[in-house]
């Protein structure tokens, strides 16, 4: 799967796809592929505010408990409530359907520390075991 | 993958490679977590054929005049009532009731025994047994972990799969038996028992290492019309959970009895010939058991998972043992050790997920029960 060129990177595996004040924040592909079946994810709350690398959101795989660290401060506004019924939109469609949350970006100074697409296709793939 | 080079490998090690199975290191041993993904493979196993590589087990032999008054001795339950070619599943037992392990004892003849024990207290169990072996000079406790593949055949289609490979009537064979010297797929003298790890029909086939590839080609092959998929270690976990099989080292453990876990169905407290833990399992008995495995479903939204805390009122009463989401029920349930007071159907408590308590409410066990 190829990661979209308008999205950043996390080295936790989290993407930010900025629209103006606001980004969406999922998990890459990377991320669901290494955790498996998803079939929960404890959903961050509106209004909620976090700092960057702050724990945001929890998924858990069949065997696995993993923390989503927020690529940015920011603001909650909206969260994906589609997970709470269909959590394997995070592994169907991680950049898409499968985002989690929205957030109003606090410091935007915090994306452009992010990587772009080109190395975090290359951090992505030196990370190890995917094939 | 990575740094596993170090790792023991099973004689099925190359099929793990060949069908793209994420190879972990699972207490020490390489084997496959998952292949095609854990909710897919447990499905598989449910309704149709799965194949485990399961040779990380130990085996050992008990042979000799003394073979039964020593696991007599060794195991809670009375095996003087077996029959050749049956299976009992047991338990060894520490002096103070708590469980060296559970494992499977086939009976092949009044002095030949064949043992099957948990890998990761292979080499404890058999020190265990080797020690009680002084007290029988005539009888012989052989460890064979190293000289034998153990592969899984699980699910519904497992009897039409293995049927093909053999000329032995799979008919014949009923739930907790076994037969020996039986050729499979060309291979001769291999085992084949019908027992399992998943709360399906199914057969566990044991035979020589150099021949476990043959073997797995050729069953993969012969369930290929039904559909038979490599099932890893995660699903193996999810379906024997379902089933409420205890897993040593979560159900069980060395400060555990089978009482407690709930196993006393398979342990004969006033057996007429001593055993060890005995004395502690009676006491138990008359004095009520210390904690008393449930199982629970959760009643708020949240995954129960080994070791989180279960408190009642704000007060601690016990931990989970396993939990999981159940692929098979789609709810999040789990086992866990609470108060015998506690342990009634329909009793709530909560379960502490990341400093929250979530509403869980005990069910009947086991979770799931094959339709016959």
């Amino acid at each position: 799967m190829a990661y979209p060129k308008d999205f950043k990177y996390t080295k936790t595996h989290e993407y930010i796809k900025v629209n103006g004040k606001e980004g969406v924040v999922g998990l890459t592909n990377y991320a669901q592929h290494e955790l498996g079946d998803i079939v929960f994810v404890e959903l961050p709350v509106v209004g909620k505010v976090f700092k960057q690398n702050d724990v945001f959101a929890v998924v858990e795989s069949v065997k696995a408990v993993s923390d989503c660290y927020a690529p940015a401060g920011g603001k909650v506004v909206k969260v994906n409530e589609k997970l709470v019924e269909d959590p394997s939109l995070v592994n169907k469609d991680p950049h898409g359907d499968g985002w989690i949350m929205v957030l109003e970006i606090a410091n935007p100074a915090d994306v452009n520390g992010l990587m772009d697409v080109a190395t975090y296709e290359k951090f992505e793939s030196e990370a190890g075991s995917h094939h | 993958m990575d740094n596993l080079g170090s790792l023991r490998k099973t004689p099925n090690y190359d099929m793990h490679v060949k069908y793209g199975g994420k190879v972990v290191d699972f207490g020490g041993w390489a084997l496959s977590v998952q292949f095609s993904g854990i909710l897919e493979e447990h499905k598989i196993v449910r309704e149709k054929v799965g194949l485990f590589d399961v040779s990380h087990m130990g085996e050992a032999t008990v042979v000799g005049e003394q073979a039964l008054p020593f696991l007599q001795k060794l195991v809670s339950r009375d095996l003087s009532t077996m029959v050749d070619g049956q299976i009992y599943y047991t338990h060894m037992l520490y002096p103070n009731g708590g469980t060296v392990d559970d494992l499977m004892v086939t009976r092949y003849g009044p002095t030949d025994y064949y043992l099957v024990i948990n890998a990761s207290n292979a080499a404890k169990d058999v020190e265990w047994m080797q020690k009680l072996a002084h007290e029988f000079p005539k009888v012989k406790v052989t460890d064979i972990s190293a000289d034998t593949a153990e592969l899984a055949l699980q699910g519904p289609l497992a009897p039409a799969t293995l049927q093909k490979l053999t000329r032995y009537d799979l008919s014949k064979l009923k739930y907790y038996h076994a037969v020996r010297d039986v050729e499979v797929a060309g291979i001769p003298k291999c085992i084949i028992s019908r027992t399992g790890y998943t709360g399906e029909d199914g057969f566990e086939v044991f035979t020589d290492p150099r021949n476990a590839n043959k073997l797995w080609e050729a069953i993969m092959d012969a369930g290929q019309e039904f559909g038979i998929k490599p099932i890893g270690l995660g699903a193996r976990d999810t379906l024997r959970f379902e089933a409420s099989m205890p897993l040593y080292g979560q159900e069980l453990d060395e400060n555990t009895s089978p009482l407690e876990a709930g196993l006393g169905r398979f342990v004969n407290v006033d057996k007429p010939t001593p055993f060890i833990g005995q004395e502690a399992l009676k006491k138990q008995v008359a004095q009520g058991l210390p904690k008393k495995l449930v199982g629970f479903e959760m009643v708020d939204r949240g995954i129960p998972r080994h070791n989180y805390k279960v408190a009642k009122n704000g007060k601690e009463i016990g931990y989970v043992t396993t939990g999981s989401y159940s692929p098979t029920l789609d709810r999040n349930i789990g086992n866990a050790f609470v108060p015998v007071s506690e342990a009634k159907i329909g009793n709530e408590f909560d379960v502490i997920v990341r400093d929250r308590p979530l509403k869980a409410r005990i069910i009947k066990v086991p979770f799931y029960r094959r339709k016959k």
